[in-house]
């Protein structure tokens, strides 16, 4: 057993392992981080910002930056609670978020996050970009209206899945979810069974044929919001 | 049947919305004589009032803007009530109506009146009549027209999250709606 550590989370003393995040830390300590493009059991990405803490002062991404010794960690400060806030209004304004009739909604982390952090409207204009949908695969739907490009998808296919199926194109505004195949998913080597399909934390992947199958009222986050599971100490 | 002029005044409006906003007002069911005990409507379909009689305290706006007519009547709701509620998804982010957005006005309209499978339109011309308000190139959310004080999110919003939010602003009290009462479907 390696050597244990200590350091704060608002003030709160927390134990650290090597080789821990923050994020892990804070996750075994009941400490819930608010996280969207990290994933247990994936390769941190540090993509999103979500997550983003202070340490000692300076900002840093809980899921990449590991837990040192003594390190004084600001998780839930009004400004860092704004900022995340402020990430995720833009996640909805980027893309084409009508949670009225989507699939993922109730389940969906980007939906859940916005509840958590109390999003009424964002405080950006709606861009409306225009992004493709991509029906072929008999089973799996794609959906690039909802993507966030959070990489859960192309860090899952290739590290877990052993296939990625799933990349990056483009820069900037352009960057689009793209599959390993000169067109359409239904080329890829993509099962329904494959857990990426599952790794997609809104309704940009999604199955077919199980959609609104759970009833409003007892979906994921229907009751409950996202992070309190880590909250009441159920550690992963 | 008194109309006492210390009741607070609430006015409400459909824009380019489906009216389902206003089913869950009505939603609220026998709790809307508790409503009509401490508040009169102004301008609203509820009470088929067209225009604004006085000062509102609140006004209850469903829809987008869709059109300049939406415009102007959301302009005149910033005149006229204290406090602007963007009511449902469409007020807050276009809704259902926005889906337009997401393609050209023009390929709209062509599809709407001239190339849809079930359209029938011999003259093949496009209404274009001066009484009707023209299309703006987007549907915009209410906040993105005027300011708006409070925003309640949901496909409807559920008659308890309406009234919830009603009953603290009437009564003073801050609109602390528990997580439950916040849906964005
Ligand atoms: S992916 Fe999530 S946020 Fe986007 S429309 Fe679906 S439920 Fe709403
Ligand atoms: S498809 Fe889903 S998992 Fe993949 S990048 Fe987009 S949002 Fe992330
Ligand atoms: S969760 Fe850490 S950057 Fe996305």
């Amino acid at each position: 057993m390696s050597e244990t550590f200590t350091f704060t989370i608002d003030g709160v003393e927390v134990e650290g392992e090597p080789g821990q995040t923050i994020l892990e830390a804070a996750q075994a300590a009941g400490i819930y981080i608010p996280r969207l493009c990290h994933k247990d059991g994936l390769e941190p990405w540090g993509g999103c910002r979500v997550c983003t803490v202070t340490v000692n002062g300076r900002s840093a991404s809980a899921c990449t930056q590991p837990a040192a010794a003594g390190i004084t960690v600001e998780n839930e400060t009004d400004e860092l609670v704004d900022m995340r806030r402020g990430i995720i209004e833009m996640l909805f304004v980027e893309g084409n978020h009508f949670c009225m009739f989507c699939e993922k909604s109730g389940n969906c982390e980007l939906q859940a996050l916005a509840y958590r952090l109390g999003i009424a409207a964002p405080r950006y204009e709606y861009l409306w970009p225009t992004r493709d949908v991509d029906a072929s695969h008999p089973d799996v739907l794609l959906d690039r209206n909802r993507c966030i490009l959070c990489a859960r998808c192309v860090r899952t296919s290739r590290d877990l899945d052993g296939k990625q199926v799933f990349g990056f194109v483009g820069r900037g505004p352009g960057k689009k979810i793209a599959v390993n195949a000169s067109a359409r998913l239904s080329e890829t080597g993509l099962d329904v069974t494959d857990e990426a399909v599952d790794a997609c934390p809104v309704g940009a992947i999604l199955r077919k044929r199980e959609g609104y199958r759970i009833p409003v009222g007892l979906r994921r986050y229907d009751g409950t919001p996202i992070g309190s599971d880590i909250e009441k100490g159920a550690s992963s | 049947m008194s109309t006492s002029a210390a009741k607070p005044r609430v006015a409400t409006v459909s824009l380019a919305g489906c009216f389902g906003c206003h089913m869950s007002v009505l939603d609220i069911d026998e709790r809307i004589f508790d409503l009509v005990d401490i508040i009169d409507f102004d301008r609203s379909p509820i009470v088929d009032f067209k225009d604004f009689t006085g000062r509102c305290a609140v006004g209850l706006v469903e829809g987008g803007c869709g059109n300049e007519e939406n415009v102007e009547v959301l302009r005149s709701f910033r005149r006229n009530c204290d406090i602007l509620i963007s009511l449902g998804d469409c007020a807050t982010m276009g809704g259902i109506p926005a889906l337009r957005n997401l393609v050209p006005t023009e390929e709209c309209l062509r599809e709407a009146y001239l190339d849809g499978p079930s359209v029938h339109n011999p003259s093949g011309r496009l209404p274009n009549d001066i009484e009707l308000p023209l299309l703006l190139d987007k549907v915009r959310p209410a906040h993105e027209v005027v300011r708006m004080d409070y925003f309640l999110p949901g496909c409807p919003p559920s008659a308890d999250t309406i009234w919830a939010a009603l009953t603290a602003l009437l009564t003073d009290k801050p609109v602390q709606l528990p997580y439950e009462l916040i849906k964005y479907d």
